[in-house]
């Protein structure tokens, strides 16, 4: 098939962006979208003009770094699937594919689709962890996880950090990707004795990098890879006023 | 020369414990004042960045990734074993220690796996502390699976993401020491030199992937926990990013560099489409649990699956092993596909496939326990093939999957250089010539977690108090080394990129140093690699800047690197003149077409030493000496 794409391009943060137009001839179906992109990108490489830069590791889904939006939709159209994932027969011979970065002012543009994502890091650094150093753990049987709890509690650590969610907010939320990790330990037993400050922490670092806040449009949870559900954001809620009644931080 | 591996004396289970002891100590507030760099942030790398910054150390954390979470490690599915004998079925130490030292084709250190076997069961417990939800009972305690391999449940899983907890439970444990400053973080920053003064490892030299600045970092000890190197193939189910860099520059500066031959091809991966793919997608060996993996009878049979009667299916594996069945190591199903494939038995478009079928594992429990136990395997099988596992089966192949070779340690995880550690899959570690299925999760986890902690300090105590900056002349040197090479990339102009050389050189050693080799074959690829490399050197094109995100650059420093390993890697497998694990030459194998090893003359580590490009490097041997187990020949009818 033959398609028509049209690709941001920006030289670095410091400089304005625009949409270039690029044709993308003879694609096989089978092909994934960034395979799609290689192809391209051999092709311009070979008459002289610079590729198009993209983050992508694993390609299977599952380490969150690839993020292209595709046609305004985070990870294209398929859903609870990374772009990585998504392949060309989800598409007709000639149409016009638009592809753009993340769009968020916590994910500045680093080149062309390239985004600098590293405030989520941070906010897992300010308490989305359980402090348990190596060697002062219980054996491991002697905390007994019911299915009830263990079954949600991994729904939400599937979480890859990829952004999707904060890209397909009209306010750049990262109120998911958040959520995501406080109910995954606020539900395990191991995560209980920092529960109230964890939450506190990890809420006003996700403030502190600029995310905007939640008014119930769900868009995060469709555009999520891993189809994360947005009931999270509802266990976090519960969780912060919770914590706030403790008066821990 | 031979080679010290410095196995502490004694009995085998006493070893560690021994070692622990005479090891030396720092006292807590002297840890402060050691600094150490860990390149990479998979399994061993995360989990020794957390916890050398935990015992006090100061800590610099490089990662190629946007993230530390991003490492590799995550893209693990399967589980992870552990001798908890949970499931009281007979499993101990003694039997994993045995099964893994089995299952490597009697080519690996008894002491190393022993400990490792010995700690498998604290990793399981550090990981549940952080919160790692692993599959559990109704009861609330916790499920094992079987793998490859072993007739024990001893396999820990987190539905098929087992890789990605684990991973984020180190990650977690290393933000929590980002953020209060006991570990630096350099993201986005790749290792393009290691800087030795006076024999030392005292650093690195890197370039920041967003600036393209190159710079200097110094420390007390250096350790590369930095991955293998399937990508070598071009084609596998390695991230597009993994690379040989690190290591290869680390060999290149004179780190010894073990038992390359030694890679694993993986039975259950998607089979290739087109010329055009990047990468090959693993479906996990636990599949094997509940998949029954047959072809067709007769030759060409082009019926549908569903069309082909029972009496005219070959279950090749129960049949040729009817005691481990779809359960065989890795090796040996791998080598089993490629066979019944020759023989013009594959299924699908290209012939070069198995089919790997779940309809008798529906019938006995329903779609829905399947569902759950694979959960994301079969969407992500349906979404990469357009095909319903649940309706047809999944069509398999073999594909690179994972290296045990690496750079050489000792016991206590330091290579041949002073001060440079070697963690994970980057050493030649303990799975000798086969890996046994979740049991690479386990050995990153051990020597992060729980064996480089300790040993380092040994170093630490003694060398550690010569401190080292990076504005030392060789730290200069270095630099100018790296810089000139990022040039050189950048000035040919020619007309192939960097890519299309990493094909070729793929398909080449694919072709000749993959799953049957041969000497004539090897022969050819050595002589095809120097080749390649000249024209790569003449005829690349990097489009763009040094001093700016550049990803054609990366690529084509990584591709150049892969170019003088390669010849690495076929020479050892031409050396190695037996059949061992994954590392199967044509002309040495049984009556029954099964690996022969020749114990008289290599049962022994191969570590090479680097004297220049395009010049034969040294082959060191370290004597593997087994004085626990039997050398049997291997045996899994």
């Amino acid at each position: 098939m033959n398609l028509k794409l049209r690709v941001w391009r920006q030289k670095d943060a410091s400089k304005a962006g625009k949409i270039e137009e690029y044709e993308a001839k003879n694609i096989n179906p089978h092909m994934s979208f960034l395979e799609m992109l290689d192809v391209v990108n051999e092709g311009l490489a070979q008459n002289g003009v610079e590729p198009i830069a993209f983050d992508s590791d694993c390609r299977e889904g599952i380490c969150g770094m690839c993020s292209l939006v595709i046609n305004g939709i985070p990870h294209g159209p398929d859903r609870g699937t990374a772009t990585c994932q998504l392949h060309m027969r989800k598409f007709k011979d000639g149409d016009t594919i638009t592809i753009e970065p993340w769009r968020a002012k916590a994910f500045p543009v680093v080149k062309d689709l390239v985004t600098d994502r590293s405030a989520f890091d941070r906010i897992i650094q300010a308490g989305g962890f359980v402090s348990v150093n190596t060697g002062c753990a219980p054996e491991a049987n002697a905390i007994p996880i019911g299915k009830h709890l263990a079954d949600p509690a991994m729904d939400a650590a599937a979480c890859i950090g990829c952004g999707a969610c904060v890209a397909a907010c009209k306010n750049a939320s990262a109120m998911l990707f958040v959520a995501a990790k406080v109910s995954h330990l606020a539900l395990l037993p191991q995560g209980q004795v920092e529960k109230a400050a964890r939450v506190q922490k990890m809420v006003a670092a996700m403030d502190r990098e600029q995310f905007g806040n939640c008014t119930n449009q769900f868009e995060c949870e469709a555009a999520c890879p891993k189809e994360i559900s947005v009931s999270f954001i509802s266990k976090m809620n519960q969780e912060y006023l919770k914590a706030f009644k403790g008066d821990i931080l | 020369m031979e080679l010290n591996g410095k196995i502490p004396p004694g009995p085998l289970a006493e070893k560690w414990d021994k070692h622990r002891f005479n090891l030396k100590l720092i006292n807590p507030a002297n840890k402060r004042k050691h600094e150490i760099i860990v390149v990479g942030t998979g399994l061993a790398g995360a989990a020794a960045a957390a916890s050398l910054a935990e015992l006090g150390y100061g800590v610099h954390s490089f990662c190629f990734q946007d993230s530390p979470r991003r490492a590799h490690s995550i893209a693990a599915q399967g589980g992870i074993n552990a001798a908890k004998n949970y499931q009281n079925d007979g499993d101990s130490v003694e039997r994993l220690f045995y099964d893994t030292i089995k299952g490597g084709d009697f080519r690996a250190r008894e002491a190393n796996v022993y400990r490792l076997a010995q700690i498998s069961t604290s990793i399981i417990d550090q990981c549940v502390a952080q919160g790692v939800p692993f599959a559990r009972e109704y009861g609330g305690s916790l499920a094992n699976r079987s793998f490859g391999g072993s007739q024990v449940s001893r396999t820990f899983y987190a539905r098929g993401q087992t890789g990605q907890q684990l991973l984020l439970g180190a990650y977690q444990a290393l933000s929590r020491q980002i953020g209060i400053g006991k570990v630096k973080m350099y993201p986005r920053t790749e290792m393009l030199d290691l800087v030795l003064v006076d024999g030392h490892a005292k650093g690195i030299v890197v370039r920041d992937l967003v600036t393209g600045k190159i710079s200097s970092y110094a420390a007390d000890a250096v350790v590369l926990a930095t991955g293998g190197y399937s990508n070598a193939y071009y084609l596998s189910t390695n991230a597009v990013g993994c690379n040989v860099t690190a290591i290869h520059r680390a060999y290149k500066k004179g780190a010894y560099f073990a038992n390359p031959c030694y890679t694993q091809i993986h039975p259950t991966c998607i089979p290739v489409s087109g010329d055009y793919q990047s990468k090959l997608t693993l479906m996990s060996e636990s599949l094997r649990n509940d998949g029954r993996i047959w072809v067709p009878l007769k030759k060409g049979d082009k019926r549908a699956p569903a069309d082909i009667p029972e009496s005219e299916r070959d279950y090749y594996l129960e049949r040729k092993y009817p005691s481990y069945g779809n359960l065989a190591p890795r090796d040996i199903a791998s080598r089993a596909a490629k066979e019944v494939c020759d023989e013009g038995r594959g299924v699908g478009e290209l012939g070069l496939g198995v089919y790997l079928d779940f309809a008798d594992a529906i019938k006995r429990v329903g779609a829905k326990v399947i569902d759950e136990r694979y959960d994301n395997l079969f969407a992500m099988y349906e979404r990469i093939t357009g095909e319903d596992p649940f309706r047809s089966p999944m069509r398999i192949y073999p594909a690179l999957h994972y290296t045990m070779g690496g750079l050489w340690v000792d016991y206590n995880l330091m290579s041949n250089i002073p001060g440079l550690y070697v963690i994970g899959e980057a050493n030649f570690s303990d799975h000798g010539a086969n890996r046994l299925g979740a049991s690479a999760l386990m050995q990153g986890l051990a020597d992060g977690y729980f064996i480089l902690p300790y040993t380092i300090g040994d170093y630490l105590a003694v060398s550690g108090k010569v401190k080292v900056k990076a504005d030392h002349a060789e730290f200069k040197k270095s630099e100018e080394d790296v810089s000139r090479r990022t040039q050189l990339f950048l000035s040919i102009k020619g007309k192939r990129t960097a890519d299309s050389f990493h094909k070729e050189l793929g398909l080449l050693l694919w072709e000749n140093c993959g799953m049957a080799r041969t000497d004539e074959g090897l022969k050819r690829a050595l002589a095809k690699i120097p080749v390649i490399r000249d024209e790569f050197w003449k005829n690349l094109n990097v489009p763009g800047e040094g001093q700016e995100m550049n990803k054609s650059l990366e690529r084509a420093g990584r591709v150049a690197d892969f170019l003088e390993f390669a010849e690495l890697l076929c020479l050892d497998a031409l050396e190695r003149k037996e059949s061992c694990g994954g590392h199967f030459r044509q002309e040495f194998q049984t009556s029954e077409g099964e690996a022969k090893r020749d114990d008289a003359n290599f049962c022994h580590v191969a570590a090479w030493e680097f004297k220049g490009v395009g010049k034969e490097p040294v082959r060191h041997q370290e004597p593997l000496v087994f004085e626990n187990v039997h050398l049997g020949e291997r045996n899994y009818k």
